[in-house]
């Protein structure tokens, strides 16, 4: 299956386009790149998903450069990765729409999409490759880009929050390499289904065990799981709105959360003992996430630590472990990632037309529907208003705890939401409804709208996937994926072939 | 062993440097030494006693060669490794510019 690679050349191509060109035609050139990438990105990823999907356990393989799997590296799109390669990219797509009416605020428009496309190119490539150096090249390449568009705006804080997430993050990566070189001298390969065939046969080694504690130190940064959610709040204060839109809703799913439910539960092999860590991390972070939220007063910094809380329910349902705890968790996924992208797209629109940089606003609803009225939707699902798709995902996510036997943990589950909906509702309440009207300008473009209702289309019926049909395809192939565990390795050996 | 053990002694310093260093320079230069510690591990682990480089030629029969793919990922890493640090630097002369200070307990408008 060629048409995988595209998936990473195709951003790549557009990053270099778009330094290469940007003396010709500054003023459009980079909005036209930048947006035909992402739209052919997200076709082709639907497609993937769609072909992965249709008939159950079918995963796609691309051999880079015609070399077979142990030596070469492989581009593999399995259930997991074709689930989440079709959000990110749809996600994306959203985004880069909305960045045509957003970045013109901003100098420099093309090195920003130059920058915004090697994300993107990283985070396709995390997604899909098969080779554990391979995974972590992509990452940092996702990273780098990142560290430099939080400094993007310029100003003091921005610089600040971007070396404080640089500093942190090449230290987990660090840790992440030293992990990557101790699996390596154990198995001696270094792609991923092989050293599950190695692990399986292996039995139990207390290698496992370090190695674990290496990743979930380096990816947990990168997921924002709570000890390590340091970086998270501050990256989002002052950057360009699309940056924590493309950071929540895609890069914390991908770059962390994928990663360690590809590592744990098909590589390394789950466990008891990593499962309650899993748990401990997701509760930590729900409870965390949702007080630390309360007391904020800055939107940003609300919906980062919002980010944390939900990211914290995905985490539970992964510890737990059941098929329908990992359903609810990609559930989940879905619906966090549209709704939290949706609302910082919000949050730039109205910081665009906002009179004063200090003042609080009022009435979005009044003054600009379109904005108003999405915000709205996205913010219901999240804290769990019923017909929307958040309220299905954290109610399976609660069920799932019953049945697996922690009712304790579907106490902090629910309570956690209750917190959820009374920050949301504390914060948006006047943000939405107030009767007090100061916004200035009304220079809406027609992209930014455009972006809001797409994401507000994914929000909405989002929740249809959760029904019997779409369910046995969309989310059940992944969940396949993660239940079969170290059978992953038999799969990709057996496509192959 | 020992080599491994000093190895181990460098991440150390570095990831103290990075703990407790209160200077935005210093931090960088602890994050290049535990970067530069992990690229020595990595070639460690691909070292065999006695080993030579493993190019394959006529008439030459190698019985001990040292394991070639640690050395390309070290390279690798080594060049991720710039570009953080260039990244890193970048910014730190921003924050420079913006503060006027190195110092990281001065440098704190975000909090909270």
């Amino acid at each position: 299956m060629e048409a995988l690679s595209l998936f990473i050349v195709i951003p790549f191509m557009a990053a270099f386009l778009i330094v290469l060109s940007s003396s010709i035609w500054r003023k459009y050139l980079p909005d036209i790149i930048a947006n035909i990438s992402s739209v052919s990105t997200a076709v082709l990823a639907v497609m993937v998903f769609a072909k992965v999907a249709s008939k159950p356990s079918v995963i796609l393989i691309h051999k880079i450069g015609g070399w077979a799997p142990p030596f070469g590296i492989p581009i593999i799109a399995d259930g997991l990765s074709a689930f989440l390669l079709a959000i990110a990219n749809l996600v994306s797509l959203a985004v880069i729409i909305y960045s045509v009416g957003y970045i013109n605020t901003y100098t420099d428009k093309w090195k920003y999409y130059a920058l915004l496309m090697l994300m993107m190119g990283g985070v396709n490539g995390v997604l899909l490759t098969g080779d554990i150096f391979n995974l972590f090249v992509f990452l940092e390449i996702a990273s780098i880009a990142t560290y430099t568009l939080v400094a993007f705006g310029t100003e003091a804080e921005a610089f600040e929050a971007s070396f404080k997430y640089a500093i942190m993050s090449a230290v987990a990566s660090s840790f992440i390499l030293i992990g990557i070189i101790f699996i390596y001298g154990y198995t001696s390969t270094l792609n991923m289904a092989d050293m599950a065939m190695v692990f399986r046969s292996a039995g139990h080694v207390d290698l496992v065990k370090f190695v674990a504690v290496l990743f979930l130190m380096g990816f947990g940064l990168k997921t924002a799981a709570v000890p390590f959610h340091g970086w998270l709040p501050d990256s989002y204060t002052k950057a360009p709105a699309t940056i924590p839109a493309m950071s929540s809703g895609v890069l914390l799913k991908t770059l962390g959360i994928y990663v360690i439910c590809r590592i744990f539960f098909n590589v390394l092999g789950m466990s008891l003992s990593i499962s309650y860590v899993l748990i401990g991390l997701g509760v930590s972070s729900m409870i965390v996430g949702a007080i630390m939220a309360f007391g904020q007063t800055n939107m940003r910094r609300l919906l980062g630590y919002s980010s944390i809380s939900q990211v914290g329910y995905i985490l539970l349902g992964f510890g737990i472990g059941t098929p329908l705890a990992i359903a609810g968790s990609l559930f989940h996924i879905l619906n966090h990632s549209f709704a939290k992208s949706l609302l910082f797209l919000n949050s730039g629109d109205i910081e665009q037309g906002r009179a004063l940089s200090t003042e609080r606003v009022f009435g979005i609803i009044d003054q600009r529907p379109i904005c108003g009225y999405t915000g709205l939707l996205a913010a219901m699902s999240i804290c769990g208003i019923p017909p929307l798709a958040g309220f299905w995902s954290k109610l399976i996510i609660i069920f799932a705890c019953i049945q697996s036997g922690h009712p304790i943990l579907m106490v902090i589950a629910a309570a956690v939401s209750i917190v959820t909906l009374a920050y949301y509702l504390k914060f948006f309440n006047p943000l939405l409804f107030g009767t007090k009207k100061n916004i200035l300008s009304d220079g809406q473009s027609f992209a930014v709208n455009l972006a809001m209702v797409i994401l507000a289309l994914g929000v909405l019926f989002g929740g249809l996937v959760w029904l019997p049909g779409p369910r046995s395809f969309i989310i059940n192939t992944a969940v396949n994926v993660m239940t079969g565990g170290l059978a992953y390795a038999d799969i990709v050996f057996g496509a192959i072939k | 062993m020992s080599v491994y053990l000093l190895c181990l002694v460098l991440f150390s310093i570095g990831f103290y440097c990075v703990l407790r260093k209160r200077n935005v320079i210093k931090l960088i230069i602890g994050v290049g030494i535990m970067e530069y510690s992990v690229n020595l591990f990595l070639v460690l682990v691909g070292y065999r006693k006695y080993g030579r480089a493993p190019i394959y030629a006529h008439d030459q029969v190698i019985n001990n060669m040292v394991d070639p793919l640690p050395q390309a990922m070290a390279l690798t890493s080594i060049v991720i490794g710039l570009s953080v640090m260039l990244v890193l630097v970048a910014v730190a002369i921003r924050i420079y510019e913006k503060y006027g200070t190195f110092d990281i307990t001065k440098i704190k408008q975000l909090n909270g």
